[in-house]
């Protein structure tokens, strides 16, 4: 009876999102207040309803109802509470009801938070997520129905794919989806704005905190991903170019060139057909995503759906949209206004700069992910390109951004002096070389980590630099507003990652070994003691669990006890041990038993040690946490009087 | 008109990904046409696992259809494929025979000790060469022979429920059709 509300719920939800999609959009366009005011009460409505139907799936899942075929097939009697928590996103079904839950949230938040915003306004971004909402709700009642039922009732279920029982992995998905559904937010204003056609610049203002967080969020989702991947795929890689991986990757990018091309709009009015073009790209790279990743027309270690009506379905609603959306821009785009002039030198025309590299870099992530797709259709035979393509190509798109990066700051709106940049630049890269040199003699001619330590000092450096410039130039109080703090800290962020990347992926040991209990291996200065291999268990899994003590100089500095876990259905999953530090990963991942009757003796390991590899995450954690300190910001948090005067009623209203 | 761009680059990738579906419903990565189908199966006579004394040739299977699905304990994937056998096999209405490939018998008894029996029968192809007749390159692999010893239905890979109801399924009930 439960599980028939939770679809129940889904079938009212439905109805309130055609509703909240509908008559709000009539009402400002015909200026009847009345159907305007059903934006909130009907987005508060679905919520509900959509929350509830997702606790009802939850719920399913702690009580083991194994009548509900999701239920049966992702979990058991023996899965822990937390992994079949993390099992309702661990298939098709539940996620995409995942998708919808957060879609709702977003709607909720804006709805709660958009009072000081001009009715016909806020109507029109509530009716454009209603639209969305019932495209994903009607999906998921018609081909992906979490509820349908299994009859006879199994007495227990499948598994959750074993890869997926990983903390990592309960609370990754939901991050990553506030992330890029939270892209459907600056989308709606976009649609708002092009339909309203009062193209002010208040409306990006309006955009750019619930921008900033959406991205934040996607970073940190992505960060996540990464350390899963790193933490139990047992190869010691973070980032693998993989299709899903690329289907988050590309909104972030186009993320990251429209919360600066936000910035230019909101600030200068510059570009402004621009930053409309881009939102509706970045929320339409996320939904590409979507479709991608579950349509099957890519197959993909992460794609454990597919179904040809699920992918036809997905493609029908993506030109609905995307299509829709980028049509209304053809046709309303033009109305807009070109902006303030500014010269070469300026801001404007760094950031525009930084703008066509991201989009390009993003760009060549798609074609780079749709190319086993294009060698098909041209009949090139099975095709595709690999981590070099990708490797070659981001660096040499990202190279010059990182060159760029410290001149932002410095460069004045409208047109920068060169005095300045100069001066900077010349600070900046005496440190970059200084450090260099200095890191020439640790590393022994590992180009690409000199080079690693050049390109982020010479990041870092300009950065403080600028810092230090604020404290001494400003008063106290006004020094670094929460825009500005966001800024810098994504920045320094960019240096942290470039550590990071560049140090770990040139200075990183890995060695494959044969040891016997009582013998040791070294690598990076580590000695690796073998101490045999015991058995054990946790809820669902037993396990042989080595047992490796870590010797420096001969003392002892830590245990690892990496396991092979074999899983109650059978599966096997290695799980690496990682002795984390700041300056340095040690990873051991167990492998096979040289002897498969003698579990006691040899073992094959698999020993890494990976300098810095943690900064490639403490850099992303820095970029999200600029995200949040920009979307702070108190300009943002404009009163409801300011507001009214900078829209529809007054045009010409100056926001400078 | 650049402001149709957009559009127009957006609908080149729904081409595209329309084109990508039609190939998908079309191309199963694991469907690779065997000329085997409708070819009567090779002939064999192999020992039952672990009672190397007791030999079974395809004219003792003949009379009504079966399910050969080829196994073995090294096999990384019949381990995900075991529990659909395990669990869903006896619906099915036809014996289930096994074929283990190129594997130590002791191996595998621990094998199916392990992970549980659901075959009616098993046959050891240690050296793997009536596997070669089968034209078998990978474990698991599944044929459904009919009661004529011609081979009606091959699967290459794990058997899913899905492969199971929309294929396997639909496949034996074509040959109860068919008998007369």
């Amino acid at each position: 009876m439960i599980p028939e509300l939770g679809q129940f719920a889904l079938v009212l939800a439905l109805l309130l999102a055609i509703a909240q999609g509908v008559l709000p959009i009539v009402g400002a366009w015909r200026g009847n207040a009345a159907l305007m005011a059903v934006a909130r009460p009907a987005a508060a409505g679905q919520g509900v309803f959509v929350f509830a139907s997702m606790a009802i799936l939850i719920y399913a899942f702690l009580s083991f109802d194994f009548s509900v075929a999701y239920v049966a097939d992702n979990s058991n009697l023996a899965l822990p509470w937390y992994y079949r928590v993390t099992a309702v996103w661990g298939a098709h079904e539940g996620s995409m009801l995942l998708w919808v839950t957060i879609l709702n949230v977003w709607s909720v938040a804006l709805a709660a938070l958009s009072r000081h915003l001009p009715q016909p306004f806020v109507a029109r971004v509530l009716g454009v997520l209603g639209l969305i909402g019932v495209g994903f709700i009607a999906f998921i009642l018609f081909t992906s129905n979490p509820f349908m039922r299994e009859l006879p009732m199994p007495v227990d279920g499948g598994d959750l794919n074993p890869v997926l029982q990983d903390p990592g992995m309960t609370f990754h998905p939901p991050v990553l989806y506030m992330g890029y559904v939270g892209f459907s937010v600056a989308f709606a204003f976009s649609i708002a704005a092009l339909l309203g056609g009062e193209m002010e610049q208040a409306w990006v203002r309006w955009a750019r905190p619930w921008t900033n967080v959406a991205w934040a969020f996607l970073t940190l989702g992505i960060v996540a991903g990464s350390w899963w991947a790193y933490a139990e795929l047992g190869w010691g890689g973070w980032w693998f170019w993989d299709p899903v991986e690329n289907a988050s990757f590309m909104p972030w990018l186009v993320g990251v060139a429209l919360i600066h091309a936000q910035a230019v709009t909101e600030k200068r009015g510059s570009l402004p057909a621009w930053t409309v073009l881009l939102s509706l790209f970045a929320f339409s790279l996320s939904l590409l995503g979507t479709f991608l990743v579950r349509s099957g027309v890519l197959t993909s270690v992460h794609a454990f759906a597919s179904d040809p009506r699920r992918g036809l379905y997905i493609l029908g609603f993506l030109v609905i949209v995307i299509g829709g959306s980028l049509l209304l821009y053809a046709i309303r785009a033009p109305k807009v206004a070109t902006g303030k002039p500014f010269a070469p030198l300026s801001r404007e025309t760094g950031i525009m700069i930084a703008n066509l590299l991201f989009t390009t870099a993003a760009a060549m992530v798609l074609l780079g992910t749709l190319f086993p797709l294009i060698g098909d259709a041209l009949n090139l035979g099975r095709v595709s390109v690999g981590p070099p393509y990708f490797g070659f190509l981001f660096v040499l798109l990202m190279a010059p951004a990182v060159l760029l990066l410290p001149f932002g700051p410095y460069l004045r709106w409208g047109h920068a002096e060169g005095r300045q940049l100069t001066s900077m630049a010349l600070r900046a890269s005496v440190a970059a070389v200084i450090c260099a040199i200095v890191a020439a003699f640790f590393v022994r001619g590992h180009l690409r980590a000199i080079a690693g330590v050049a390109g982020a000092v010479w990041v870092g450096a300009g950065t403080l630099a600028y810092v230090i410039k604020r404290w001494r130039e400003m008063p106290r109080g006004r020094r670094y507003p929460a825009e500005m703090a966001g800024m810098l800290v994504a920045h320094a962020g960019v240096a942290i990652f470039l550590i990071g990347v560049m140090l770990s992926e040139s200075l990183s040991i890995e060695r494959d070994v044969r040891l016997a209990p009582g013998t040791s291996a070294s690598i990076g200065g580590y000695d690796f003691r073998f101490d045999g291999v015991a058995e054990t268990e946790g809820p669902n899994w037993r396990a042989d669990e080595g047992t490796v003590t870590i010797l420096r100089d001969g003392a002892p500095v830590g245990t690892m006890h990496p396991q092979k876990r074999t899983y109650s259905r059978g599966q096997v999953q290695t799980e690496s041990a990682i002795d984390a530090g700041l300056f340095r990963d040690i990873y051991v991942a167990l492998g096979e038993p040289m002897d498969a009757n003698d579990v006691q003796g040899a073992w094959a390991l698999r020993l890494y040690h990976k300098p810095f590899v943690r900064w490639i995450w403490l850099g992303g954690l820095f970029m999200m946490a600029g995200g949040f300190f920009a979307a702070a910001e108190r300009r943002f948090r404009a009163k409801k009087a300011a507001a009214a005067v900078a829209t529809g009623t007054e045009p010409k209203a100056s926001l400078a | 008109m650049s402001r149709l761009l957009p559009l127009f680059g957006f609908l080149l990738l729904v081409a595209l990904f329309g084109f990508g579906i039609w190939w998908n419903t079309g191309h199963d990565p694991h469907d690779i046409a065997s000329p085997l189908i409708d070819q009567p199966a090779p002939a064999f006579a192999l020992p039952v696992l672990g009672e190397p004394e007791r030999m079974v040739d395809k004219a003792s299977l003949l009379g009504k259809p079966y399910l050969l699905n080829v196994f073995a304990s090294w096999c990384i994937e019949c381990v995900h494929e075991h529990p659909i056998l395990m669990t869903r096999a006896k619906e099915l209405g036809v014996p289930l025979i096994g074929f283990n490939y190129k594997d130590e018998p002791a191996d595998a008894t621990a094998w199916l000790a392990k992970h549980g029996n659901p075959f009616d029968t098993i046959v050891a192809d240690r050296d793997g060469r009536a596997g070669i007749d089968f034209g078998v390159y990978a474990a698991p692999e599944t044929f459904l022979i009919d009661a004529k010893g011609v081979i009606r239905y091959k699967r290459i890979g794990p058997i899913t429920p899905d492969v199971l109801d929309n294929e396997i399924r639909p496949a034996i009930a074509a040959l109860v059709k068919d008998a007369p």
